[in-house]
């Protein structure tokens, strides 16, 4: 039987992590609110550019000078992915599940023959991918610097991106992030962002004629490169606000468990103090009879 | 005719504006324009420079860069990659940006030195319109 003075300590420490634990998942509490709040900040500008530009899309599909940026190279043999995780644990399954629906693809891809080429964002996707997937690695974005998420993190991530395409690395791109919907639920979510695609925008759009100035394929050149940006700013939006969400229940999880645990161990204690008292008791009584 | 129609500046970040407006001055890729109500349907880029909005109430002034501006007969929706009221723009933004119009220019490829050094250009006029030095690193 433990003694008491070690089930003492054990009480103790699980009652500081029960602490830390409650405090993480105030602290993500707090985060949530305002990564939620950006999110939705975000959302105007992205329809809007949506809207604006699958109206464009769809009237200059099929022609020959479309932007590559829409139409694609043509070809499909190189996919770049860019997984998107965050810089720290203690998450529940946020970062396994979008590194896992990452694997799943790439290893779809290099089943059929194409060349993969993995792009991270976020230290924790990179250190899962790390071992199977370390030689298809072309680079890696470290978010640990970046303070407050901005429109400029996500720039300097499509210009990288951009240029890597306007060199003839790749093919096709997509990106891999995790969609917020509650606090309970995220989903990992696969998206592909070159050759750009769009969601089917409501027919309203495409019916007025608008002017174009510059010409409808000058506005597009300039607006694709803007729209990667745009797709992979929302797509950082969405899983910062997973993040803060999936921590926020896998710290509450944790609470939980340390409750229990305490009210075990508190138990245990009692029941071996009981003992003790209950074998001194009896000590003295024999003691006394033997008299 | 209405006497206004809805104006929304959004960028990535944030919705600036969403107003009752009588007149917009846009700064087109192509030259400025103004938008009123019953506007013909337009879609436009923007260069860098200053977008003016006029409300019944009085008129409000911001910094736009890149982006592009959708103006129907109902309202006109201008997306902006970066966008400020004009009293929130520091030399230290203007700096920031015109060196990084810089740095475009400088990486750019020959073919597109144009374009950048327009942008530049752009910028710096526009610095010069709202009151700020435009430092340009040895341009």
């Amino acid at each position: 039987m433990p003694n008491l003075k070690d089930l003492k300590n054990r009480i103790a420490s699980v009652k500081s992590t029960r602490k830390i634990t409650k405090a993480m998942q105030m602290v993500a509490a707090a985060k949530l609110r305002r990564a939620q709040d950006a999110a939705e900040s975000a959302r105007p500008y992205a329809e809007r550019m949506n809207a604006v530009m699958g109206g464009l899309a769809a009237s200059v599909a099929g022609s020959e000078s479309a932007p590559k940026l829409l139409s694609g190279t043509g070809k499909e043999d190189v996919h770049l992915l860019i997984v998107m995780t965050a810089e720290r644990g203690l998450c529940g399954g946020f970062n396994s599940s979008i590194v896992r629906a990452a694997r799943v693809k790439a290893q779809a891809l290099l089943a059929a023959g194409k060349t993969v080429k993995i792009l991270t964002v976020g230290k924790k996707g990179r250190e899962q991918l790390k071992r199977e997937y370390e030689a298809y690695f072309v680079g890696h974005v470290d978010m640990g610097e970046v303070k407050r998420l901005g429109y400029s993190t996500a720039q300097d991530i499509a210009k990288g991106v951009l240029a890597r395409f306007d060199a003839g690395e790749f093919d096709v791109a997509t990106i891999f992030y995790s969609r917020f919907q509650s606090v309970i639920s995220q989903i990992p979510t696969t998206q592909q962002i070159i050759p750009a695609t769009f969601a089917q925008t409501e027919a309203e759009g495409a019916s007025i004629l608008y002017d174009y100035e510059p010409s409808e394929e000058g506005i597009l050149e300039d607006l694709l490169p803007r729209g990667v940006a745009t797709q992979i700013f929302a797509a950082l939006l969405e899983n910062a606000a997973s993040e803060q969400g999936a921590r926020m229940s896998a710290m509450d999880n944790a609470t939980r468990n340390a409750g229990e645990m305490i009210d075990k161990l508190t138990i245990e204690f009692n029941r071996s103090r009981q003992a003790v008292i209950t074998n001194e008791l009896i000590e003295i009584i024999s003691g006394a009879e033997a008299l | 005719m209405a006497d206004t129609m809805q104006f929304d500046l959004v960028s990535p970040e944030r919705r600036l504006a969403s107003v009752q407006a009588t007149e917009i001055r846009i700064p087109g890729a192509e030259g400025d324009l103004t938008a009123m109500p019953d506007h013909a349907p337009l879609i436009t880029t923007l260069r860098p420079g200053v977008l003016e909005v006029i409300t019944p109430a009085g008129s409000t002034t911001y910094v736009v860069t890149g982006g592009f501006a959708e103006v129907t007969g109902e309202g006109t929706t201008v997306l902006a990659e970066r966008a400020h009221p004009v009293e929130e723009v520091t030399q230290a933004m203007v700096d920031e940006m015109i060196a990084e119009a810089h740095e475009a220019h400088k990486a750019a490829h020959p073919d597109v030195a144009d374009v950048t050094a327009k942008l530049l250009s752009d910028m710096v006029a526009m610095s010069g319109h709202i009151g700020l030095d435009a430092n340009v690193p040895n341009f």
